[in-house]
C-alpha cells in the first residue's frame, strides 16, 4: 500500500437493501487522487446505487466511507458538495430560467454582507473568469435554457469545480453528446485530472472507458468484482467480469410449432430508434436485448401507437397497417404490457375488475351499457387462469403485491386474446416466484399461437425464453441470435452483452 | 392477527363506502331532535327544493373532478342561462325555445372548456377561471347590466309547482338527472372511462381510451347540468340576473368532496355525491332552524370539507 496517502475516497462493506431486494452486498471501492476511475456493470449491477449513497441521496444500511483522509458520511447532495464531492447526473440539474452565472453560483451566491441582496456584478465577473478558463465562449448573463445538453453539462462541471469539488461523479456524461462534444469533454476531464481532481466515470461505452480512464472497477448483481488498471486488461476480460459464470435459472420455455409471419416491421424509424426491421411468427417468442435506453421500448411504443414514427412500414398478417393510437392497435389485435406498470398499466385506486376489463371495453363504442355480471364472470375466469391472488376482483389494485399487480396487467391483455403480444420488461419489480409464473404465462401465450415480443434487459431471462434474440445498440439492431446458437452455446451471455455494447459479430 | 387485520380492512372499506351515509343519518336525527320545525313536512319539501340547484351543479361537477379536472365557471353559467332565458321570453320566443337555446349555448361553453383543457393540456383551474370571467362578462353585455324580470307564470312554475302537492319540479329534475348520472357513471363504458382517465390518464390511453373526448365530455356534462340548475334558479328569482351565482362552484365542489369524490381523480360515487348535496342543504336549513347566523354556516361548511378530505386520506391511505 504505497499509495495510502494517494487515496481521496474509499469505502468498505457497503450494503443496501430496498424492500427485501439486495441492491448492494458488502461493496468496496477506492479512488485515488487525480485519477479517472471507471465504474462498469450491467444495468442493476449497483453502480448508481453506490454513487447515490456516496452523494447522500440514499443512506447505506452498513459500511464505512472515508473521504480526504477522514471518515465520511453524507446526509444529502448539498452536504456532499460542501465536502467536495459532486455528481453530474444524466438528467442535468440546471435551472433553465436562470443565467449561466446564477446557475454556477446557485446556493452560494455572493451577497452584500448581512443582507439578502445579491452582488450580481461580482457573480457575473467570477463566472466570466471561470468560463474563460474552461474556454467556453458564452456570456455569463445568458439564460441557461438557451444552451444545449453538452453546453449545460459543461456548466454543471464548472459549477462542481468552482465549488471546490475534489471528486466529481459523472453518470454517462457522453450519452447525449456528439463526437466533437465528447472530445471537448475529455479535454476538460484531462485538465481536471492534471489539477488533481478525481473523476468517477460511469459509462457503458467501452471505447471511451479505455480512452479516458486510468482504472476500472466492475460490479455485478450488487457485488464488487474487481478493480484493475485499464492498460492491463481488455474488453473481453471486462465483459466476462460483468457477466460472471453462474448457471442461469431454469426457464419454462416450451418449444411449440411456429406458424406464419404475423407481424413484420420494415425500416421503422422514430425518436430513439432507426431502421428497425424484423418479423415475428405465430407461436414465436422474439427477444429484444440491449442496454436500458437503447431504443427498444421506444420502438415498441411506436408499433403500439403510443408514440409516432417518422418512416418505415408495419405489416400485420401481410397487410400494411399504421397504428396511430393504442385504440387502433388494440382493435387490430395488439396488446402491450408496458415496462412501467404504474404509469402505463394500472389505475391503482380502481378495482381489479375495472382494470382488467378496460381494454376490452375500448374495442366497443364510447357509450354502452356494461353487463356487470358477465363481466365479473369473465374476469374471475381470466384472473383464476393466471392464478392472481387477491381477496376479490373488487379489491383495489393498489393493495396487491408487485407480482400480482403485474398479473392484473397480463389479465387485461390476455382477455383480448391478442395476435401480437408485446411484453416490455414483464418481470421488472416482481419477486422470484411471480417471475417464474410470468415466464410460464409467456410460454403459454406462444403456445396459444400469439406472436410474442419480449423486451428484457435481463440476459438469463431473454436467453431462456426467446426463440430468437435481436440485440439493440444505440437505437439500431446490432445483431440477431437464434435459439440453436444459444443452446449449442455458440453464442454466450458475453457475446450478447458485447453486441449490446456495440461490438459486431 | 390476520383475521383482526382483515376485520379492520373490512371496516375500513365499509366506512369508506357507507361512512358518509352514517354522517347524514346522524345529522338528520340530531336536527329532528333539536328543532321541531325541521321535521315538518313543509320544511323537508323545501329543503329538497332548495338543494336542487346546487345538487345539479354538483352532479355535473362530480364527472369533471372524477375525470381529473375542476370547473370554476359554473357560477357565471347560471347567470348567463338566466339572462338569456329572460331576454328570449321578453323578445317573444316560445317557452320551449327560451329553455332550450340558453341550455344549448351554455352546454357549448362547457365544450369549449373541455376542448381547451383536453386538446391543449391547459390547466382546468386556469381555463375555467378564465371562462368564468368571459361568461360573466357575456351575461352583463347581453343584459346591458340590468336584471331582466320574467313575467311568464309558467316559467316560474318550474321552481314553485309541486306535483301532487308533494314533489317540487326542481326536485324531480334533480332525481331524474341523478339517476341518469348514476347510470352513466357507474353502469356504462363511458363512466368506466371517466374513472380510468381520472385514475391514470396514461394507463387509460395505453388501454385504448380516447382521453381527449372523455375529458371534453366531462366538462360538457358539467355545463349541461349547470344550465338546468340555471333554469331552476332563474324561475326561483323570477328574473335573469347577470350578477347571480357567484360562489356556487364552492358549494358544488364541497358536496362532491363530502360525498367521497377524490380530488386526485378516479374516485367518486353518485349516491355519495347525493349525500354530500343533502348534507350541504341541511347545514343551511338546519342552522337556520336553530337560529345560527349564516357566518357560522360558512365556517361549518369549511370544516366539513376539511373533515371529508381527511376522511378520504385516512380511508384511501394516500400520502
Amino acid at each position: 500500500m504505497d499509495n495510502q496517502n494517494n487515496v481521496i475516497f474509499s469505502c468498505e462493506g457497503i450494503s443496501k437493501t430496498f424492500g427485501g431486494v439486495r441492491a448492494l452486498k458488502n461493496v468496496r471501492l477506492e479512488i485515488r487522487k487525480g485519477e479517472v476511475h471507471a465504474l462498469l456493470g450491467e444495468n442493476g449491477a449497483g453502480k448508481s446505487t453506490l454513487m447515490k449513497i456516496v452523494i447522500g441521496l440514499y443512506s447505506a444500511d452498513k459500511g464505512t466511507m472515508f473521504f480526504d483522509g477522514a471518515p465520511y458520511v453524507s446526509a444529502n447532495p448539498a452536504k456532499a458538495a460542501e465536502k467536495g464531492i459532486s455528481m453530474i447526473h444524466q438528467e442535468l440539474n440546471v435551472e433553465p430560467k436562470l443565467t449561466i452565472a446564477e446557475n454556477i453560483f446557485l446556493h452560494r451566491e455572493d451577497r452584500v454582507k448581512g443582507t439578502m441582496f445579491l452582488k450580481k456584478r461580482l457573480t457575473n465577473q467570477k463566472a466570466q473568469e471561470l468560463l474563460t478558463r474552461f474556454g467556453i465562449p458564452y456570456s455569463p448573463k445568458q439564460e441557461m435554457g438557451t444552451l444545449n445538453i453538452a453546453q449545460s453539462q459543461m456548466i454543471e462541471i464548472i459549477r462542481a469545480v468552482s465549488s471546490g469539488a475534489k471528486m466529481i461523479i459523472m453518470d454517462e456524461p457522453t450519452s447525449s453528446l456528439d463526437s466533437e462534444e465528447t472530445r471537448k469533454l475529455f479535454q476538460i476531464i484531462r485538465d481536471l485530472r492534471s489539477q488533481g481532481v478525481s473523476i468517477i466515470y460511469i459509462s457503458h461505452r467501452m471505447e471511451e472507458i479505455f480512452e479516458i480512464c486510468d482504472r476500472v472497477s466492475v460490479f455485478r448483481d450488487g457485488e464488487y468484482i474487481i478493480t484493475t488498471d485499464l492498460d492491463k486488461t481488455n474488453k473481453a476480460e471486462l465483459i466476462s467480469h460483468m457477466v460472471g459464470h453462474e448457471v442461469s435459472n431454469v426457464f419454462p420455455k416450451v418449444d411449440c410449432p411456429i406458424g406464419d409471419v404475423v407481424l413484420k416491421v420494415e425500416g421503422l424509424t422514430g425518436k430513439g430508434f432507426s431502421d428497425i426491421s424484423f418479423e415475428v411468427r405465430a407461436g414465436e417468442i422474439l427477444g429484444f436485448s440491449g442496454l436500458v435506453g437503447s431504443g427498444r421500448s421506444e420502438t415498441m411504443k411506436a408499433i403500439f401507437g403510443l408514440d409516432p414514427y417518422t418512416s418505415g412500414k408495419v405489416f400485420l398478417d401481410g397487410k400494411e397497417i399504421h397504428n396511430r393510437s393504442s385504440k387502433q392497435a388494440i382493435a387490430r389485435g395488439f396488446a402491450m404490457v408496458n415496462e412501467d406498470r404504474k404509469e402505463y398499466g394500472l389505475c391503482l385506486f380502481r378495482p381489479i375488475r375495472e382494470n382488467v376489463a378496460l381494454p376490452r371495453l375500448t374495442r366497443g363504442p364510447l357509450l354502452k351499457w356494461i353487463r356487470t355480471r358477465t363481466e365479473s364472470q369473465d374476469i374471475r375466469q381470466i384472473t383464476k387462469k393466471l392464478s392472481l391472488k387477491a381477496s376479490s376482483i373488487e379489491a383495489n389494485v393498489y393493495s396487491l403485491s408487485g407480482g400480482n399487480q403485474q398479473k392484473v396487467v397480463f389479465s387485461k391483455w390476455m382477455l383480448l386474446n391478442p395476435k401480437v403480444l408485446i411484453l416490455d420488461e414483464p418481470t421488472r419489480g416482481v419477486d422470484v416466484g411471480a417471475k417464474a409464473e410470468i415466464h410460464t404465462l409467456v410460454s403459454q401465450a406462444a403456445m396459444e399461437g400469439m406472436a410474442v415480443i419480449l423486451v428484457s434487459s435481463e440476459l438469463p431471462e431473454i436467453m431462456g425464453m426467446s426463440d430468437r434474440i435481436i440485440v439493440y445498440h444505440e437505437g439500431r439492431i446490432n445483431g440477431e441470435v437464434t435459439r440453436e446458437e444459444l443452446l449449442s452455446e455458440t453464442v454466450t451471455q458475453e457475446n450478447l452483452l458485447a453486441l449490446a455494447f456495440g461490438e459486431k459479430r | 392477527m390476520l383475521t383482526a387485520k382483515l376485520k379492520s380492512d373490512e371496516f375500513r372499506i365499509a366506512m369508506r363506502r357507507y361512512g358518509i351515509f352514517l354522517v347524514l343519518f346522524i345529522i338528520i336525527i340530531a336536527l329532528s331532535i333539536c328543532s321541531p320545525t325541521f321535521r315538518t313536512k313543509n320544511n323537508i319539501i323545501s329543503v329538497l327544493q332548495q338543494i336542487s340547484t346546487n345538487g345539479l351543479i354538483a352532479l355535473g361537477m362530480c364527472f369533471v373532478i372524477t375525470a381529473g379536472g375542476i370547473d370554476l365557471s359554473v357560477g357565471s353559467m347560471l347567470a348567463l342561462v338566466g339572462v338569456l332565458s329572460a331576454l328570449l321570453l321578453k323578445q317573444g320566443y316560445s317557452l320551449f325555445l327560451s329553455f332550450l337555446i340558453p341550455v344549448v349555448l351554455v352546454t357549448f361553453c362547457g365544450f369549449i372548456n373541455g376542448f381547451l383543457i383536453a386538446r391543449f393540456g391547459f390547466f382546468p383551474f386556469v381555463v375555467t377561471l378564465a371562462m368564468q370571467l368571459v361568461i360573466r362578462g357575456a351575461g352583463y353585455i347581453v343584459s346591458g347590466g340590468y336584471q331582466v324580470p320574467i313575467a311568464n307564470l309558467t316559467y316560474l312554475k318550474v321552481y314553485s309547482y309541486r306535483i301532487g302537492d308533494i314533489l317540487p319540479i326542481p326536485t324531480l329534475i334533480l332525481l331524474i338527472i341523478g339517476i341518469l348520472a348514476y347510470i352513466l357513471l357507474q353502469r356504462t363504458t363511458f363512466g368506466r372511462y371517466i374513472y380510468a382517465v381520472g385514475g391514470n390518464a396514461n394507463a387509460a390511453t395505453a388501454s385504448g381510451v380516447s382521453v381527449l373526448w372523455i375529458r371534453t365530455f366531462s366538462f360538457v356534462i358539467s355545463a349541461f347540468c349547470t344550465s338546468l340548475a340555471g333554469v331552476i334558479l332563474t324561475a326561483k328569482v323570477a328574473a335573469g340576473m347577470p350578477n347571480i351565482g357567484s360562489g356556487y362552484e364552492g358549494d358544488a365542489i364541497a358536496a362532491c368532496v363530502i360525498g367521497g369524490t377524490s380530488f386526485a381523480g378516479g374516485i367518486a360515487t353518485i349516491p355519495g355525491t347525493f349525500c354530500g348535496i343533502i348534507i350541504i342543504g341541511l347545514i343551511y336549513n338546519g342552522m337556520n332552524m336553530l337560529g345560527i347566523s349564516s357566518y357560522w354556516q360558512t365556517i361549518c361548511k369549511g370544516l366539513l370539507i376539511l373533515g371529508a378530505i381527511s376522511l378520504d386520506m385516512v380511508m384511501n391511505k394516500r400520502k
